[in-house]
């Protein structure tokens, strides 16, 4: 039990007393808080700061026995003694220390005392060197001096022999051609020659060095002016003669007159170029003109007007002539007259600023001319078919204006070379626009002979007799048949022509072209250019020219072949459904990237397209209303209906309106779906047929008869349109068969009834006309909305007759019928 | 508003004809001329009573045959010419004649209204116009403003010029123009101009118009394809001599300025037929009325081609001193060329329509079903051009 108890109070003792400095610095147990706190708050903790003898004493008593007592009380005698012996040891240790300490600093007493001593005799040694040093200069002095003169002498010598040499060493470099040698020895002797003049020997070889300075600065300017030596010797040459004091404004001009001799020369090679084009062009457009006639149309195969150079030559040829020489020529004006100038004794002068105003002006002057000369040459290239050729030429153009730009930081130069390149490209888009609308109209003239071919061999067809010598099913066949190919070809022909437009443009704002990063390519050009002034202006342009159409042949209606009306109306139809929008899609794609400026949308052109569309169906239908219209009035008004005879057959001229109507059902149905019509009974043609003859027409014949009841004739006709809609002739039509047809049908009917009722008829006349109202009852009404209509009509037509008749005895239902199956 | 609900009158034939009878200025009459094969055509004289809006009638017979165009004399109130259709022989000819009705129609026809249909009187013929080397005629023109003595008739392509002597009793062709061509011309309206002391007439063939000198009865001018098909109607501006309107199987109205024919001045296409009539207002040619077969008579307010395009020319210089006024004149300005209004009572193709010579605020139309139908200007256009 001792043991247990003893051990950790020498442990925590030892621990203690190693520990004491760094408990000091640290101001932490090593045992963390928690052990520290239970330390300190534990009274009976031997080693703790609360330790309190009395409670530890009493704790012991109290829970120990008495031997345990014994052994913790031997425990901490030990403990005490040990605790006193490292005392002891520790205070000795310290004596020991301050003891060698004393001793030391006795010793450095001592020690500095001695070193006084030497400082003082060290001081007196150097007071008596300088004494000494003092002395020789004092005896040195006048040799010094006079060494010294005798020096300047010398150089003073040295340089009156090169002065008394300057004007033979200047002849001999005359003589050598070493110019350069020459001006720099005559810069040296200058100055001391000017300041000696007044001795008369200086005077002379001041004037001989004049003489001789003359004579080079003449050979100087005579080189200068002969202008054949290279750049670098006319800069060399204009270098040195500005080191003579050559007046600068006239050197300048002299640099430049002569640089312009130069690149004058490179213009009037390029301005040749140009010129042969007038003869040239009308020998080309004469030998042109007749193989254009038998080309197709396309536009991509006209060549280009100029025959000599195309046009990427040409800029070519600019570039490297006349634009690199006038960077060269700038780059060593602005080495000689401003670089140079600038570090010498010239910047005083202003000459910078001078020889910058005569550089600008220069730089503008000629290249004005050069950009007028490359205008006239943009100007020409007319041709559209290869559109990346000029965009190149354009873009060398642009790129080699930069590196003026770069070497004439404020010159217009650059821009005007933009502004050029603009205004060719609005030129090109115009340029395209004027090619598409030729285009259309020259696609529109191959349809129109597309349609007028087969129409011509139809009609041979049947004048020869069924066409058996063409072969085959015969084109008049086809003809029909190639009515929705002749539309799917001429609109993806259109389209197709629009996205190469499109892609040829698109070249000009490439990415790899210096000029599309322009603002005016960015933006303006995209939005204005292409999409307003080429696209928008194009389908505006189809819209136009399709309603002249309309207008232009309003009148007389036989110049534009009606079939041609139908596909462009289907054309314009399909525009506004779908073309349209595809086609700005496609261009905002390519070219709209963020809208700047107001564009005209989607929905103003789709509803112009339709106008136009609606505007050429209407112009169809009136134009082949009338066609039939003309048959039947002729028919009406040429023949004596009072003395004609029974009749037997249908008239022919119905039997024609009922083809050309089918015919014309075809064409529409070709190119228009079907469309709504009024649900009608089966076998509608016989029975609805059969009542309005038997039932309601016998009536009013009934009624016309009786002569007491005069009004019973308009009160049937009166009742029955009360209850039928009025009924609009020349009325719009919706964009479907049966709405076309039912439009036609109407045109033709209603003038037949205005034509009948200009007619006196005798009872066969009234005869031939229920004939062939019935002939075309039979036959029309499979092509109307409501065949209502068409018994309506055909209604009013009897009964306008019978009035008119002077005898009217109706034919027989049954022998009308017969006469119409009969044919 | 009561009063400028329309008229309606029912004849129980067709007709075509309608005639204002131009020399009546008191009483608003107009002049029908019936078309029936079977029966006895009549002339019924439609008399408007505009205070009670009541229509009288009277009938008179006309038994020579259909009637296809009526004139009434300027001078005289009972003297009419008509064209019409005879049937002899299995032939159908058109005839023109003079005719006066009888003097006593007025009164028979107030003392017993109900008796007319079943005793009409007969009208009492004048003269005949017809020369058998001169075809069928299409229509009778009485010189306007004239004394009753000179007419001119269009007989197929000749227009023939007639003196009428001894009380209109006897006709005598004095002046023929011819119209030559290829093929079979055949004038299908005219009309004799007012201007240029009555020497002018226009005509109409196929799709041209032509403008005749009476004098020396030859051509003056010709609008070629004046219309895209037949030209149906002419009229002359009553105000400004070289204006003329026009109309055709195109449902188009074109206005023309004679001196310049190479152009109309103006064309209308409101209607969805032909256009059978056309008549500017006797007194303010603004307004002119269209008749079309679609059944529908239009009324056209023509300001900018008017004789007045700033509304009344006196007015201004009236009204110069009134400060008021002014606001009235720049309520006036913006009047522009518009349909002032479409009737729809016709049930049928209408081809004839009159303005009255008695209220120039009245006219008449007439359809082929027998529907005579009598209208007026609205009372807004009333007053804002008289005002």
């Amino acid at each position: 039990k001792d043991d247990a108890c003893c051990p950790p109070l020498l442990f925590s003792s030892q621990r203690r007393r190693v520990h004491g400095m760094l408990k000091l610095y640290y101001g932490l147990n090593e045992e963390g808080k928690a052990a520290e706190e239970s330390e300190s708050l534990d009274p009976c903790d031997i080693n703790g700061p609360h330790f309190d003898p009395e409670l530890y004493l009493n704790k012991l008593r109290r829970e120990c026995s008495l031997a345990e007592l014994m052994d913790q009380e031997t425990c901490m005698v030990k403990q005490i003694r040990s605790l006193d012996s490292d005392m002891q040891t520790l205070v000795y240790e310290n004596y020991n220390k301050f003891i060698s300490a004393t001793d030391t600093i006795r010793k450095m007493k001592n020690d500095f005392k001695k070193m006084e001593d030497e400082m003082d005799c060290l001081s007196a040694n150097m007071a008596a060197i300088t004494e000494f040093s003092a002395s020789i200069s004092g005896t040195l002095q006048d040799q010094h001096t006079q060494i010294t003169k005798l020096s300047g002498v010398h150089t003073l010598l040295r340089k009156l022999q090169f002065l008394f040499e300057l004007p033979a060493r200047l002849n001999k470099c005359l003589e050598l051609q070493a110019y350069a040698q020459a001006v720099s020895s005559h810069r040296r002797a200058r100055c001391v020659l000017q300041q000696y003049s007044h001795l008369p020997s200086f005077k002379g070889i001041q004037d001989d060095c004049h003489a001789i300075m003359d004579k080079l600065a003449q050979e100087l300017r005579q080189k200068f002016r002969d202008g054949g030596s290279s750049a670098k010797d006319l800069s060399e040459c204009v270098e040195l003669l500005l080191q003579l004091d050559e007046p600068a404004e006239e050197l300048c001009d002299k640099f430049l007159s002569h640089a312009r001799s130069r690149l004058e020369s490179d213009l009037q090679g390029l301005e040749a170029e140009i010129r042969p084009y007038p003869s040239a062009a009308k020998d080309a457009s004469a030998r042109r003109s007749p193989s254009l006639a038998d080309n197709s149309p396309k536009f991509n195969t006209l060549p280009s007007p100029t025959s000599n150079t195309d046009i990427l030559e040409f800029i070519d040829r600019g570039c490297n002539e006349f634009v690199s020489s006038l960077c060269l020529v700038i780059t060593s004006y602005q080495e000689l007259f401003i670089n140079h100038a600038q570090t010498g004794e010239l910047v005083s002068k202003n000459i910078p600023q001078m020889a910058n105003c005569k550089l600008h002006a220069f730089v503008d002057n000629l290249a004005a001319r050069y950009f007028s000369l490359v205008e006239r040459r943009i100007q020409e290239e007319k041709s559209v078919g290869d559109n990346s050729l000029l965009v190149r030429a354009l873009d060398r153009f642009h790129r080699r204006l930069q590196a003026v730009a770069k070497l004439l930081p404020g010159s217009a130069v650059p821009n005007k070379g933009t502004e050029i390149v603009i205004r060719a490209a609005t030129e090109r888009v115009k340029q395209y626009l004027s090619a598409l609308q030729s285009f259309y109209m020259d696609s529109l003239t191959d349809v129109r002979q597309a349609l007028a071919t087969p129409r011509l061999s139809v009609a041979g067809a049947s004048v020869a007799g069924g066409g058996a010598h063409l072969g085959g099913p015969g084109p008049g066949r086809d003809a029909p048949n190639s009515l929705p190919e002749l539309l799917s070809s001429l609109s993806a022909s259109i389209l197709n022509q629009i996205k190469s437009v499109l892609a040829s443009v698109h070249l000009f704002t490439a990415k790899d072209i210096t000029f599309s990063n322009k603002p005016y390519f960015k933006g303006e050009f995209c939005s204005q250019g292409v999409r307003e002034s080429l696209v928008v202006s194009f389908i505006k342009f189809v819209c136009q020219s399709s309603r002249h159409f309309c207008e232009s042949a309003g009148d007389k209606g036989g110049s534009t072949p009606p079939a041609l009306l139908l596909l462009l109306s289907r054309l314009c139809l399909d525009y506004e459904t779908s073309t349209i929008s595809y086609i700005l899609t496609l261009t905002d794609e390519q070219f709209l990237d963020q809208h700047h400026s107001p564009v005209t949308p989607v929905t103003t052109l789709c509803a112009e397209a339709k106008e136009a569309a609606q505007k050429l169906l209407n112009h169809y239908v009136k134009v082949q209303g009338l066609i039939i219209s003309q048959m039947l009035r002729k028919s009406v008004e040429t023949r004596d209906w009072v003395n004609t005879i029974e009749p037997r057959n249908v008239r022919a001229v119905m039997k024609r309106v009922v083809e050309d109507t089918t015919s014309i059902d075809v064409q529409v149905g070709l190119l228009y779906e079907e469309g709504v019509r009024k649900a009608h009974s089966s076998d509608s043609s016989k029975r609805t047929f059969s009542v309005y003859s038997s039932s309601r027409q016998q009536a009013r014949y009934a009624a016309s008869y009786t002569p007491s009841a005069p009004m019973d004739t308009n009160l049937l006709s009166n009742i029955h349109k009360l209850f039928s809609e009025r009924i609009d002739i020349f009325s719009s039509v919706e964009f479907n068969k049966v709405s076309v047809m039912t439009g036609i049908i109407k045109i033709s009917l209603k003038t037949f009834l205005e034509c009948v009722r200009l007619r006196t008829f005798g009872r066969y006349g009234l005869q031939q006309i229920q004939v062939d109202c019935h002939y075309l009852q039979m036959y029309l009404w499979r092509f109307v909305s409501d065949e209502n209509l068409v018994h309506f009509l055909l209604d009013e037509i009897v009964g306008s007759s019978a009035h008119r008749c002077l005898d009217p005895a109706p034919m027989e239902q049954s022998v009308i019928e017969v006469i119409c199956e009969r044919g | 508003m009561e009063d400028d609900a329309p008229v309606i009158y029912g004849l129980e034939f067709q007709a075509r004809a309608l005639s204002a009878q131009t020399a009546e200025t008191d009483a608003i009459r107009f002049l029908v001329g019936t078309q029936s094969l079977k029966f006895d055509n009549q002339i019924h004289i439609i008399d408007f009573d505009d205070e009670n809006n009541i229509i009288n009638k009277n009938v008179l017979l006309h038994q020579a045959g259909e009637i296809w165009h009526i004139g009434a004399s300027p001078a005289d109130k009972a003297v009419l010419t008509t064209c019409y259709n005879k049937t002899c022989d299995s032939r159908v000819v058109s005839c023109a004649a003079v005719w006066r009705m009888p003097s006593d129609w007025e009164t028979g026809s107030h003392e017993s209204p109900d008796d007319t249909a079943h005793n009409p009187q007969t009208l009492e013929l004048l003269c005949h116009l017809n020369d058998s080397a001169h075809g069928n005629a299409a229509c009778v023109l009485w010189e306007p403003m004239g004394d009753g003595k000179r007419v001119i008739s269009l007989a197929d392509n000749h227009a023939l010029l007639w003196d009428l002597q001894e009380s209109s009793t006897q006709a005598v062709v004095s002046n023929t123009a011819t119209l030559e061509g290829k093929g079979q011309l055949k004038f299908t309206s005219g009309k004799w101009s007012p201007h240029h002391n009555c020497s002018q007439l226009a005509t109409a063939n196929d799709t041209a118009i032509r403008g005749w000198d009476l004098r020396t009865m030859s051509q003056i001018y010709c609008i070629e394809n004046a219309h895209g098909q037949l030209v149906r109607d002419l009229d002359f501006n009553p105000n400004r001599q070289y204006y003329l309107a026009s109309c055709g199987d195109d449902c188009k109205v074109k206005f023309w300025d004679v001196r310049n024919i190479q152009e109309p001045v103006k064309s209308l296409e409101e209607h969805s037929h032909w256009v059978w009539s056309v008549r500017y207002n006797h007194s303010h040619d603004q307004l002119v009325l269209t008749a079309s077969s679609d059944s529908r008579l239009i009324l056209s307010n023509m300001v900018s081609i008017s004789s007045e395009p700033f509304g009344h020319l006196v007015d201004d210089e009236e009204l110069s001193e009134g400060e008021d006024n002014h606001q009235d004149d720049k309520g006036k300005e913006p009047l522009k060329d518009s349909v002032v209004s479409t009737y729809e009572e016709h049930e049928d193709s209408v081809y004839a329509a009159e303005w009255s010579s008695a209220d120039p605020w009245l006219f008449a139309s007439l359809s082929y079903d027998g529907r005579l139908v009598i209208n007026r200007v609205p009372r807004a256009l009333k007053y804002r051009i008289l005002l």
